[in-house]
């Protein structure tokens, strides 16, 4: 498979009082033009990996890899001037939290239109339109009025799709999902996904898709990396992650209530120290 | 007996050409010692029903009755003994500058409890965190720790109502699980009744014994767990509702 992405032995390290803390420790993955789920709990290191693929981690945050190549090129050894054409254009993110990733003194219409304009050259009457089309994609009812309103005025689910709608607009060869639809509804998270899939499809993109919920990503992704403390301890195929061996993933899998299965009290994940220990496993394909 | 009984509820907000209208006649009542889920889309007017419960909704019409008694506008001091709510984000519920002492102490203090410190040592055991938290600030705490914090206040007034607005959303499921639990554990032996709000399914399924199904501001259906399980929904909303969810 053509690999977009390729990162080795990635390391994200913080400088606190107690000594340098490791966030990410030691992952190596490779991305095709695929659908690839990081999982893990709050706290494992799947955010930081995908905010260390664009170089957003500021210092004293660290960024060590043996290489993180974007279609062969190090983007490592890139310039921050040169970040910024990478930044958006070929890779893009949707964040987790809409609340704090839009602008609250920008209506969304001038902040889609910036996005876009930035990358483009397109007139303004272009951009509004396709700012239009972009919000009815990501199914908006009322575009119009959502292009004149303020952040504020939207709710959690409509600010996620209006995110999605900003990041994809530039047509990105990558798209870093984390936690993309962790605050919308069952309804039109399904509706979200299925833009996302039908982009990747149509645009032949990649994507990674950083979530917490372990039947989404079974559900929706190809490929799944489970990570616990920094380091990745299981890879499987979506569909078969159901079938997994790695005591963590089990315990995540049967924490969860289930409609089918019902039961009067939930397991409690015991954690077992050795799990951190052990080597990551490698996400290369 | 019914702890909760809604007749009629009409919830908005703004005027005139603003008006958006929350909640459109929604009826619903939940027996003494019963768990009661709201499912529905964001924006459906599930949380907005909590909120004109407790009266961070102020513009209401219809009938809400707690223990038998009729709410008003000016809500008693017994009314918040009665009822408390926990809310979803636990990050952004708790006070970052008080410390999980003063935030249990103050509320004891304002519903006029004596023997504050033997209550609050005796929450924080209730919750299952245990003495070396009291004097932790909310910085220190995980989400987990801080949704336990939160329960605690709610349950210091000795509340017979709790409304639960998302409890666990904002967690790990793995936390979920032990928020679930506890949740569970404190119903039993405080005899609560719980009024639920949440977007999952399997959460409701397994900690409710009822569920009303809300769509733009109206509840389109009532139905018992059972059924839930069964996947019976008469209402075309329900039945799409749960096919997603699966």
């Amino acid at each position: 498979m053509e690999r977009l992405l390729d990162i080795e032995n990635l390391w994200v390290k913080f400088p606190t009082r107690q000594g340098i803390f490791d966030a990410v420790r030691g992952v190596s993955f490779s991305l095709g033009r695929e659908r690839l789920g990081i999982v893990g709990e709050s706290g494992s290191g799947k955010s930081m990996t995908g905010r260390a693929i664009l170089r957003l981690i500021r210092s004293p945050g660290m960024v060590e890899a043996d290489h993180i190549n974007l279609d062969g090129e190090n983007i490592l050894a890139k310039s921050e001037k040169d970040m910024r054409a990478v930044r958006g254009q070929r890779i893009s993110m949707v964040m987790q939290d809409p609340k704090f990733s839009l602008n609250p003194v920008m209506t969304i219409g001038e902040q889609i239109i910036e996005a876009y304009r930035l990358h483009s050259k397109a007139s303004k009457a272009d951009a509004h339109a396709k700012s239009l089309e972009m919000l009815e994609a990501v199914s908006i009812r009322n575009p119009e009025r959502v292009m004149r309103a303020y952040p504020h005025e939207m709710s959690g689910g409509m600010g996620q799709r209006i995110m999605i709608a900003m990041m994809l607009i530039p047509n990105p060869e990558i798209l870093i999902a984390d936690e993309p639809t962790s605050a919308l509804d069952v309804s039109v998270q399904r509706q979200v996904l299925d833009i996302m899939d039908r982009l990747v499809k149509e645009r032949g993109m990649g994507l990674i898709f950083i979530s917490h919920d372990l039947n989404l990503v079974a559900d929706f992704c190809d490929r799944v990396l489970i990570m616990y403390s920094g380091r990745i301890v299981e890879v499987c195929e979506a569909d078969k992650l159901h079938e997994a061996t790695h005591p963590y993933t089990r315990g995540l899998l049967n924490s969860l209530p289930r409609l089918d299965a019902p039961k009067d009290r939930l397991e409690v994940l015991r954690r077992d120290p050795a799990w951190s220990e052990a080597a990551s496993v490698s996400g290369r394909v | 007996m019914n702890m909760l009984e809604i007749e009629g509820l009409n919830v908005w907000f703004g005027t005139a050409r603003d008006r958006v209208d929350a909640v459109k006649a929604a009826s619903f009542s939940v027996a003494q010692g019963q768990s009661f889920g709201l499912v529905g889309e964001s924006g459906s007017g599930k949380s907005t029903i909590l909120r004109a419960i407790t009266g961070l909704a102020p513009t209401w019409s219809g009938k809400i009755t707690v223990a038998g008694q009729p709410v008003l506008a000016k809500r008693s001091k017994s009314f918040f003994k009665t009822v408390q709510m926990v809310f979803q984000d636990p990050y952004a519920s708790l006070h970052p500058r008080h410390s999980v002492d003063q935030v249990l102490g103050e509320t004891l203090y304002l519903h006029g409890f004596k023997d504050i410190d033997a209550r609050v040592v005796k929450l924080l055991d209730d919750v299952g965190l245990g003495q070396k938290f009291r004097f932790r600030y909310p910085h220190q705490l995980s989400g987990g720790q801080r949704q336990r914090v939160a329960i605690a206040r709610a349950l210091a007034p000795e509340p017979t109502l709790l409304l639960l607005d998302e409890p666990t959303s904002a967690l790990d499921v793995s936390v979920q699980a032990e928020i679930l639990n506890l949740l569970v554990d404190l119903r039993q032996e405080h005899h609560l009744t719980y009024l639920m709000v949440s977007h999952d399914l399997s959460v409701v399924g397994h900690m409710c014994d009822s569920l009303a199904v809300m769509k733009d501001g109206e509840i389109v259906e009532i139905m018992d767990v059972a059924a839930l399980r069964r996947m019976e929904a008469t209402h075309p909303y329900a039945q799409h509702l749960l096919q997603a969810s699966v």
